[in-house]
């Protein structure tokens, strides 16, 4: 009778979770998961993405640290951030605490448009205030920007509130939506690799863990050989699965970014990263 | 500064390992943009010395990739010691850096 109850439990649970988004139980799901398949390694350490699963990996990035590819992105990324526009203000009017270590908080839902703001896209949205023009959201200048703020930001616990309104639930509940779903020729989702087979090898490559992924970004990638944001990466990897990509700015990878991050709550900022 | 170069310099044992990041274009002067060949653009020799006296000549060219890093060791240097790192490109630009030993 008891197991009989249990299993009824078990089956009413994902339904209830279906009628109402619970980002909270996500994500003691999410992170319970990746603590079920390494029950060694800690949660902080999920941050630093492949090179948990391999030695000579992560020999060669500790020998890439000493001087980080991304030194001259981040130096350029601050003469960039410190400069003034035409009208005589700055970005760091645009933003709380003068745009210095806030990048934990982002993405951020804003009810005013009831749109996901990632911090390229914030970066983009001040510049549109102040009358410039807005910047490639993937590579080049923005990406340095981003990468200067990241690193303002490193060591700060990622805190992506979700708050308890219809149109934010929705967002989130979208992006979830494109995490979980196949697509493209391979017919792969997000989970498909980096929830249900991080660790493992494609190839060449090692397949980061979903928890933790957003936390170094943007990267320097030595394929890339300069920098690169989040949205560049999904672009890549909706490439290698053989599905059109979005645009840069869509709603898709905007919702996508805003779940991804907000699943990882309470990891520390390790950006800007380097990768293979 | 335009072309900056990032150094680090240690000494363990007598044996004194220099690692650099030097930024620049390396443009091989084979790649095309929009159709038109960018021009070459690359570092010819850079020159490491220690306290004044080289150590190390580089003839790089265009095989060698855009913002290079470079390591190499040498006997002989001491704590506080200078080393110097110096490059010249195809077109005559310059950068030059001095860094203490750690």
């Amino acid at each position: 009778m008891r197991r009989w109850l249990l299993l009824l439990l078990a089956l009413a649970a994902p339904v209830a979770a279906a009628a109402a988004p619970n980002p909270a139980a996500d994500r003691a799901a999410f992170q319970g998961w990746f603590r079920h398949l390494f029950p060694q390694l800690p949660l902080a350490k999920y941050v630093d993405g492949p090179y948990n699963f391999s030695a000579s990996e992560r020999a060669q990035w500790q020998q890439i640290m000493e001087l980080p590819p991304y030194g001259f992105a981040v130096d350029h990324g601050k003469a960039l951030f410190d400069a003034r526009f035409p009208d005589g203000a700055g970005y760091a009017s645009c933003f709380p605490h003068g745009g210095i270590g806030i990048a934990q908080d982002y993405p951020q839902f804003d009810p005013k448009t009831g749109r996901v703001v990632t911090l390229p896209i914030a970066i983009n949205r001040c510049r549109v205030a102040h009358g410039l023009p807005k910047l490639k959201l993937t590579t080049g200048d923005l990406a340095d920007i981003d990468a200067y703020m990241v690193r303002t930001s490193r060591g700060h616990k990622i805190d992506v509130v979700v708050p308890d309104t219809k149109p934010a639930l929705a967002a989130y509940e979208a992006g979830k939506e494109y995490f979980y779903s196949r697509r493209g020729q391979l017919n792969f989702s997000c989970a498909s690799c980096h929830l249900q087979y991080p660790g493992h090898r494609v190839r060449g490559d090692t397949l980061a863990p979903a928890l933790g992924i957003t936390a170094s970004f943007p990267i320097y990638r030595s394929k890339w050989g300069n920098m690169g944001t989040l949205v560049r990466r999904f672009i890549g990897c909706n490439k290698n699965i053989r599905s059109a990509p979005d645009k840069p700015d869509s709603l898709a990878y905007r919702d996508l970014e805003y779940f991804l991050t907000a699943m990882s709550n309470g990891l520390p900022i390790a950006g800007p990263g380097a990768r293979p | 500064m335009a072309n900056p170069i990032l150094v680090r310099a240690q000494t363990a044992h007598g044996v004194t390992t220099v690692a650099c990041l030097v930024k620049h274009p390396m443009d091989s002067g084979f790649v095309k943009k929009a159709g038109k060949l960018i021009p070459p653009h690359y570092i010819e020799v850079i020159e490491f010395t220690h306290n004044g006296k080289t150590v190390l000549t580089g003839f790089w060219g265009p095989a060698v990739s855009r913002n290079p890093f470079f390591s190499f060791a040498f006997k002989g240097g001491k704590k506080g010691d200078t080393v110097g790192i110096a490059w010249v490109d195809n077109k005559g630009e310059r950068a030059a850096v001095s860094a203490k030993i750690a």
